[in-house]
C-alpha cells in the first residue's frame, strides 16, 4: 500500500513478496502478538482464559479506536498530543449527560460531536495559520485538562442509565466495544485507500506543496483529517466512558502517549505520507498483550511504560535504518 | 533587520509582563512583596534552568518533550544512590545529575546519528525514563534526607533563595553562549537552515549532541534542587513540566521552527508566566484554572506572532 514501499520494490516479485513488503510493519506485529500468546500461555495457560482475553480486547479497545484517527493525522504529517485529554472530556460530558437524564442517543452524540468541532478547530489554527499542530495540542492539552477538572472538581460519575453503556452490550457473547475496534478499522482502512479523501490524506502527508500543484486543496485536508480525529476520539470518549460503571471525570494517564505508540509502531512513518490502520490497531491489541502478559509473568506493572518506551524507540531506528537503506 | 524584529518581540513582551504585574500588584495586595516575588522566583527556578537549554534546542528547529521524564528519572536514582547503595550526598547527587546528562547525550545520538525527528525520539524517551523512574523506584518514595541537604532548594544566600543565584548565573552563561560565541551562531544557523549550516563547514551534528546532552543536564540539575526543595523524591516528579518549559521558550518569542529566539526573550516569558499563575492564584483563581490560562497564552502568542509574521511576508 505504502507509496514508498512499492517504490522500492523490486519489478518480478511474486504476489506474496510484494504483499508482505507492503505490510512488513503489520505482519511484524500480528506475529509478535501470536508469539506472546503463545509463549506466556505456555508458561501460564490462565492468560489465555476467556475472561483474560476478553478484557484485553474489550478493555482496549477505545485505544486503537483512537489510533485510527491518530494513524490518520499522522500520516498527513500532524500530530496530536492532547487526545488523551479530549477523551477524558467527551467521556465526561457523555456521562453528565446521560445522569442528567437526557435522552441516551444525545449523551452519546453530543460529546462527539464536541470532539470534532474541537478538532476542527485545531486543524483550522494548523492549516490556515500555520502554526504546528504539537503547539497548538500541547496548548490544548493545558485547555482540556485544566478545564476538566475545574468543571468536576475530579468528581466521579456514578449511577449512569444501563442503557448507556454501550460499550459493555454483548452479541453473540461478545462485548461491543470489540465490533466497534474491528468494524471501524475495517472501515477505516477502506476509506483510507479508495476514496479520493483517504489519498488525499497520503499526497498531503508525503509532500504538501506536491499534492497542492496536483490539484488538491492541502488546507482543506488537513482540517478534515483534523476533524475525523476528533470523530475517532469521540468514538474512543464514548467506549471509555461505557466500559466501566464508573467515569472518574479525569484524564486518563499517558492515554496520548500510548495512542501515539500504537500508531507508530503498526508502521505509521513520523515523516508523515505511509502508514496503516490496521497496523495502529494491531499495534495497540500488542500494548494490551504486553500489559497483561507482564502481569501473569508476574513482573511488575511499573515497568510497562519502560517497556512501551522502548518498543516505540526501536521501532523508530528500525524505521529509519530501513530507510536508509533504501535511499 | 531581523535583529530589530527581534528587539520588537522583546519590548511587546516587556511591556506585557509590566503591566501584567500592575494589574496584579492592584488585585492583590500580596502579590508584589519582596518576600512573595522571591519565593515565585524559587518556584520559577526549576523550570527556567530547563527552559534556558530548551532555548537552544527549540533555536536549532528541534524539540525535547524527555525533559519532565529526565528530572524524574534523575530525582530516583538520587534517591536510590544515596538510600539504597548508601552514597554519602554529594556523590549520589553527582552520579543522579550524571546519569541524567547522559540521558540527554542518549536523546542527541539518536537525533544525530538515527537522523530520527526530535519530537519522535523525545516522545519515546519521555515513555522510556519514565518508565525506568518507575520501575527502578517500584513507585516508592524515597525520604529522610538529612537537614543540610535542603540548603539547595530552600535556603538563601545574601536574602536571595540559593536556586535563584544558579538560574541567574545559568542565565547569563546561556545568554552570552547564544548571543555572543562561535558555538550560538552555528545554533541559529542549523535553526535557519540546517543544510546550508552543513554545507558551510558547521558540525551540524556535534552541536546538536551538545544541546541534547545539555538539556539533560539541566533537568537534572532541576531534579535535584526540585527534590532539595520539596524533601522527597517520587517517580512522578516533572510530569508535564515540558510543557510549562516550552511554553515559555515560545512565549519568549523563540520561533518553533528554529532560527529565532533570545535567551532574554524566555526569561520574560517565564517571568510573565509564573506571575500569571501566582497572580491568578492569589486572586482565588483554583490550580486547575491557571492551567488553562497557560494553555490560552501559549496558543494566543504563537497565533499572534503567526499574524505578524504573515503581515511581514505579505
Amino acid at each position: 500500500m505504502t507509496a514508498s514501499t512499492a517504490a522500492a520494490a523490486p519489478i518480478g516479485r511474486s504476489n506474496l513478496q510484494r504483499f508482505v513488503g507492503g505490510y512488513g510493519q503489520e505482519i511484524v506485529v500480528l506475529l509478535s502478538i501470536v508469539a506472546l500468546f503463545v509463549v506466556v500461555g505456555a508458561i501460564n495457560p490462565r492468560f489465555l482464559s476467556d475472561t483474560n482475553i476478553n478484557s484485553i480486547f474489550a478493555g482496549n479497545a477505545y485505544i486503537a479506536v483512537a489510533a485510527i484517527g491518530m494513524t490518520m493525522l499522522i500520516i498527513s504529517g500532524h500530530i496530536d498530543v492532547s487526545v488523551g485529554s479530549l477523551i477524558g472530556v467527551i467521556a465526561t460530558i457523555a456521562g453528565t449527560l446521560a445522569v442528567s437524564g437526557y435522552p441516551i442517543w444525545v449523551a452519546w452524540l453530543v460529546p462527539i460531536l464536541f470532539g470534532i468541532a474541537v478538532n476542527a478547530g485545531v486543524g483550522a489554527l494548523v492549516a490556515y495559520m500555520r502554526i504546528p499542530s504539537i503547539v497548538v495540542t500541547l496548548g490544548m492539552l493545558s485547555i482540556l485538562k485544566g478545564g476538566l477538572i475545574s468543571a468536576t472538581g475530579g468528581e466521579w460519575i456514578t449511577d449512569m442509565p444501563p442503557g448507556f453503556m454501550i460499550a459493555q452490550m454483548r452479541l453473540f457473547g461478545i462485548p461491543s466495544a470489540v465490533y466497534f475496534m474491528v468494524i471501524l478499522t475495517i472501515l477505516a482502512a477502506l476509506f483510507m485507500r479508495y476514496t479520493a479523501f483517504g489519498r488525499a490524506i497520503y499526497a498531503v502527508g508525503g509532500n504538501m506543496e506536491a499534492a497542492r500543484a496536483a490539484g488538491l486543496n492541502p488546507e482543506r485536508t488537513v482540517v478534515g483529517v483534523f476533524a475525523l480525529h476528533g470523530l475517532f476520539a469521540g468514538i474512543a470518549g464514548i467506549l471509555f466512558a461505557t466500559q466501566l460503571q464508573v467515569i472518574q471525570s479525569t484524564v486518563p494517564p499517558n492515554l496520548e502517549l500510548t495512542v501515539i505508540t500504537a500508531s507508530v509502531i503498526g508502521g505509521v512513518s513520523i515523516l508523515g505520507g505511509t502508514g496503516t490502520v490496521i497496523g495502529s490497531t494491531l499495534a495497540a491489541i500488542l500494548f494490551a498483550c504486553i500489559g497483561s502478559a507482564l502481569i501473569f509473568l508476574n513482573v511488575s506493572a511499573y515497568w510497562l511504560r519502560a517497556v512501551l518506551g522502548l518498543m516505540i524507540l526501536a521501532t523508530v531506528l528500525a524505521d529509519m535504518i530501513r530507510r536508509r537503506r533504501v535511499l | 533587520m531581523t535583529a530589530r524584529l527581534l528587539f520588537r518581540h522583546e519590548t511587546i513582551l516587556a511591556i506585557l509582563t509590566v503591566i501584567a504585574l500592575f494589574v496584579l500588584s492592584m488585585l492583590s495586595d500580596k502579590f508584589f512583596t519582596v518576600d512573595n516575588l522571591l519565593n515565585q522566583g524559587r518556584l520559577m527556578s526549576e523550570v527556567g534552568l530547563v527552559a534556558l537549554a530548551m532555548t537552544f534546542v527549540i533555536v536549532t528547529g528541534g524539540i525535547d518533550l524527555s525533559v519532565g521524564s529526565i528530572l524524574g528519572l534523575t530525582a530516583i536514582l538520587f534517591g536510590i544512590f544515596w538510600q539504597s547503595l548508601g552514597l554519602p550526598i554529594p556523590l549520589a547527587m553527582a552520579a543522579a545529575i550524571a546519569s541524567g546528562t547522559f540521558a540527554g547525550f542518549v536523546n542527541g545520538l539518536i537525533i544525530t546519528r538515527f537522523s530520527v525527528p526530535p519530537l519522535i525520539a523525545t516522545l519515546a524517551t519521555l515513555a522510556l525514563y519514565r518508565g525506568l523512574a518507575e520501575g527502578i523506584s517500584q513507585a516508592r518514595s524515597v525520604r529522610g534526607y538529612p537537614e543540610w541537604f535542603f540548603f539547595f532548594g530552600q535556603g538563601e544566600v545574601l536574602g536571595v533563595p540559593f536556586q535563584l543565584w544558579i538560574l541567574g548565573i545559568c542565565t547569563v552563561i546561556a545568554a552570552v553562549i547564544l548571543a555572543y560565541t562561535p558555538f550560538g551562531r552555528a545554533t541559529y544557523a542549523i535553526g535557519a537552515n540546517e543544510t546550508a549550516a552543513r554545507f558551510s563547514g558547521i558540525r551540524v551534528d556535534a552541536v546538536k549532541l551538545w544541546i541534547y546532552t545539555a538539556a539533560g543536564f539541566m533537568s537534572a540539575l532541576a531534579a535535584v534542587i526540585f527534590v532539595s526543595r520539596v524533601t522527597t523524591t517520587r517517580s512522578d516528579m516533572g510530569t508535564g513540566l515540558e510543557l510549562d518549559v516550552i511554553t515559555g521558550v515560545v512565549l519568549g518569542g523563540t520561533s518553533i521552527f528554529g532560527g529565532k529566539g533570545t535567551i532574554l526573550g524566555t526569561a520574560l516569558g517565564l517571568i510573565l508566566i509564573q506571575a500569571l499563575k501566582n497572580g491568578l492564584a492569589l486572586s482565588g483563581v483554583k490550580g486547575d484554572g491557571t492551567i488553562v490560562v497557560i494553555g490560552v497564552v501559549l496558543i494566543a502568542a504563537i497565533l499572534i506572532g503567526a499574524i505578524f509574521d504573515r503581515n511581514r511576508g505579505g
